[in-house]
């Protein structure tokens, strides 16, 4: 029964929102209350995973090999608790972005339901124990951001929307593909199932599988070299919607690469082959953002560079190492959206996202200033910080994996020296030097309203409480920490996800 | 173990190779098709995993001692994916309206700033000037359809 | 030849003169034409009937709130087809209902569907099968699962007339539009 609510509540909310089109208050309460309500939902999963294993729900009362089955163990609760949080933080900006923008009586028929189903897909990619439903769950989610980024187009809008719409959409027919492969060669779809099955299969289809997995699951989750989308496209989207897109949709992409590593292909995906793409990802994206001068895609390719720490966690083939990339993945879901979240309300005071055009905010904005400075500190890893504790994870599970993963352990040194640089240029850019008058607004009828007057409070509200729950990752890093080595150790041993699932005649 | 058969794995095969190939053209439209042709070699393939063709359905009837049931999942995941496959289609068609609407003309472009760093220009553009730069573009666009205008105001 | 004035030129031949569309008057008298017309008139409630009864038999049948919702969406097109979309005579007007509440309220009711097993401590969307003795008819069983259908049936309607009244009259008032903008 519970771990079917984050994924009807949202759906519900949806159908709700639609039905009270008119009236945009009602539309607010239900979106904020139905998100309140999953990320409660979803704390009281995580305790419950924590504390007696994980917890199914079977579709229907069909049992697993047969029936869809919905499983929250530690890992999947937790990233969905951050998710939901991060998502009700966003969508508190995105309210009050439409309210200093409109005005507090317009309301939009699409925004709040395809909001809300977007977190549904998001939940059910979590915690689903169906690899056809992981296909349904990544379609609910793109479908809906297909229309969150190409909502309120204009030619600019569009032709970033094409891009975006097309790769993914590329990328989910090959996962459809490999789910028809996956069932012709096992003759399940169930995960635990699958785990069994995938382990008697020759060990060249097995890798050969694990590979179609990791192209389909990397291009979703921005792998160099499969990453070029990313920054062109999540830029040009408002803020709001590239701060969860930033902040989710890669990260689903993660957890269902760990996900299917640990569990089905524990032997597929060759460590090295990993290693290597962590590396050029790492490098590649910081490179990239190095060479940017466009605020948002400064940020988007720091994203994708951290992907690559992501992967590095991957290829640790240990219990240390799923542990870590868990606790990564919690981290970074949080800090990505806020870096989005603050880069949208620099963009409205200064007009531009060009950070040779903006200069002396810090003494218009002081507070802006340590909104940014916190976020791009953490994501630099800088000790006391919640980055610090996720890197520091991260080196720990690598350094004791042999010499390459050490070499590797390097490069995420380098990359997070490289990050720290990037964002200490853009904070310099941005906020030192002479203060400039913020640019026109070129276009007024557009939701971005340039000028200081219009910035409603509860954005920063919103995007202050960000910061504080990524403050909180790094003053609970103990405790978080604890969780995440166990769901690590949990994903390494496999036998209480299959135990739960399957009975106890899965568990031998 | 079964096989496929030659003929099927070929037909599957072609339409993946068609599809890939139209995906990779410019004009959305043909873009469309391919995800449509795309999406008919994917569902064919989940077909073919159901077992050999000419085994009754799972529905009415009793399995005992006749010849063994068609598996009944793969047709239940192929319905699914062929009603996404369906509403990601329809989606498409709209956005090339839409594109069609505000640039006139379906053409998947290139990504600007990968031209402005190919041009090496300074990078001074104020967001402003990106759109001025964009504007030209579409302007001078061979391929564009322009010259029927912009046939509507703004809808959004 | 005072008939001849009266004649309708020939590429108006079957423009129906009376209102055969469903429900009430059509405003547009130009590109139609009759036997569209009457076709969609006789079909359209035959197949709004038909698209119930594949709701209905869809739990043990071939049929289910999705297939019998196309077939209605079917039938509104045809009216559409038939009808012309231009103001007033849009689906939209008539009914008085909003498409996207349609969808909502379809959505809502599948989900809650779902969630209501779990009251009653049963997993969610598990069935449960009511037989109903009704008098001259006889023994009736009712799927619990006939709601989720019931919802999942109004929201492909829904999405059908949205997209009847953005893609279809949309696209033809926006080249209305061109057509007037370029006249002027």
């Amino acid at each position: 029964m519970l771990p079917a609510l984050p994924v009807l509540l949202p759906l519900l909310g949806a159908g709700a929102t639609v039905v009270v089109g008119r009236w945009a208050w009602a539309q607010r309460v239900i979106g904020v209350t139905v998100l309140a309500a999953v990320s409660v939902v979803a704390a009281v999963l995580l305790v419950m995973a924590d504390r007696g294993g994980p917890v199914v729900a079977e579709i229907g009362g069909w049992a697993a090999p047969v029936g869809i089955v919905l499983v929250a163990d530690r890992l999947s609760a937790l990233l969905l608790l951050i998710s939901t949080v991060v998502t009700l933080a966003v969508l508190v900006y995105a309210i009050d972005q439409r309210i200093a923008d409109y005005g507090r009586r317009t309301a939009s028929t699409t925004f709040h339901p395809i909001f809300l189903v977007l977190s549904a897909g998001v939940s059910l990619a979590y915690l689903t124990g169906d690899l056809f439903s992981l296909f349904v769950a990544f379609e609910i989610m793109l479908a809906a951001s297909y229309v969150l980024i190409t909502r309120r187009t204009d030619a600019r809008r569009i032709r970033s929307g094409m891009t975006y719409v097309i790769i993914s959409l590329t990328s989910s027919l090959l996962f459809l593909t490999t789910v028809a492969l996956v069932y012709a060669a096992t003759g399940t779809v169930n995960l635990a199932d699958l785990a069994e099955r995938v382990a008697a299969l020759p060990t060249g289809l097995q890798t050969v599988l694990a590979l179609l997995v990791l192209v389909t699951f990397g291009i979703k989750a921005a792998i160099v070299p499969l990453h070029f989308w990313l920054p062109d496209s999540y830029p040009n989207a408002p803020a709001p919607v590239t701060a969860l897109f930033a902040g989710l949709l890669t990260k689903v992409g993660i957890y269902a690469l760990l996900r299917t590593r640990t569990l089905i292909f524990p032997e597929g995906h060759p460590s090295v082959l990993l290693l290597v793409l962590a590396s050029v990802t790492m490098i590649v994206g910081v490179l990239g953002a190095l060479a940017q001068n466009d605020l948002n895609r400064i940020l988007s390719f720091l994203l994708v560079s951290h992907i690559g720490f992501m992967i590095f966690g991957l290829a640790v083939t240990d219990a240390a190492g799923a542990g870590g990339t868990a606790l990564y993945v919690v981290h970074h879901i949080t800090v990505q959206a806020t870096l989005f979240l603050v880069s949208g309300l620099i963009t409205r005071r200064t007009g531009t996202v060009s950070i040779d055009a903006m200069g002396g905010l810090a003494k218009r904005a002081p507070l802006l200033a340590v909104l940014f400075a916190i976020p791009a500190l953490t994501l630099a890893g800088v000790p006391p910080t919640s980055g610090f504790v996720a890197k520091l994870a991260l080196l720990q599970a690598g350094a004791g994996d042999g010499v390459a993963t050490s070499v590797v352990a390097g490069i995420v040194i380098l990359a997070s020296l490289l990050t720290l640089y990037a964002v200490v240029r853009v904070w310099v850019r941005v906020f030192w030097g002479e203060p400039r008058e913020p640019l026109p607004d070129n276009d007024p009828d557009d939701d971005l309203v340039v000028g200081t007057a219009r910035t409603a409070t509860p954005m920063y509200v919103a995007t202050a409480a960000l910061v504080a729950v990524s403050l909180t990752i790094a003053a609970a890093a103990g405790p978080l920490s604890a969780v995440t080595t166990r769901a690590g150790d949990d994903l390494v041993a496999r036998t209480p996800y299959l135990g739960a699932v399957l009975g106890q005649e899965g568990a031998r | 173990m079964t096989t496929v058969s030659l003929a099927m794995a070929v037909v599957v095969a072609a339409l993946y190779a068609v599809g890939f190939y139209l995906l990779l053209q410019r004009s959305l439209m043909r873009v469309l098709l391919g995800v449509v042709v795309l999406g008919h070699g994917a569902n064919l393939l989940l077909q073919l995993t159901g077992g050999p063709p000419a085994r009754p359905p799972i529905l009415g009837g009793s399995a005992e001692g006749s010849a063994p049931l068609a598996d009944p999942l793969p047709q239940a995941l192929a319905l699914t994916a062929v009603v996404i496959t369906f509403a990601m289609t329809t989606y498409l068609l709209a956005l090339g309206y839409r594109s069609w609407v505000l640039v006139g003309h379906d053409e998947v472009q290139d990504d600007l700033e990968d031209r402005r760093i190919a041009r090496r220009r300074t990078p001074t553009a104020s967001m402003g000037e990106e759109a001025d730069e964009q504007g030209d573009e579409v302007g001078v666009d061979p391929g564009s359809a322009a010259a029927s205008g912009d046939p509507v105001g703004d809808r959004s | 030849m005072s008939a001849e004035d009266t004649r309708v030129p020939w590429p108006r031949w079957d423009s129906p003169t009376e209102d055969w569309m469903l429900p009430g008057d059509c405003p547009v008298t130009s590109e139609r034409t009759l036997l569209l017309e009457l076709a969609a008139r006789i079909l359209f409630p035959a197949v709004l009937v038909f698209s119930l009864y594949l709701l209905l038999v869809g739990h043990y049948g071939p049929g289910g709130g999705f297939s019998g919702g196309l077939v209605a969406g079917l039938a509104f097109v045809l009216r559409h087809i038939a009808g012309g979309s231009s103001e007033g005579a849009e689906i939209g007007a008539r009914i008085r209902v909003r498409p996207p509440v349609v969808v909502g309220v379809g959505l809502c009711v599948a989900v809650v569907t779902a969630l209501v097993p779990a009251a009653f401590g049963a997993p969610v969307l598990s069935s449960t099968k009511v037989s109903v003795h009704v008098p001259l008819l006889g023994e009736f069983e009712i799927v619990s699962s006939l709601a989720l259908d019931v919802g999942v049936y109004l929201l492909i309607v829904g999405v059908v007339l949205d997209l009847l009244r953005s893609l279809g009259s949309g696209i033809e008032r926006d080249a209305l539009d061109a057509e007037s903008e370029a006249a002027s």
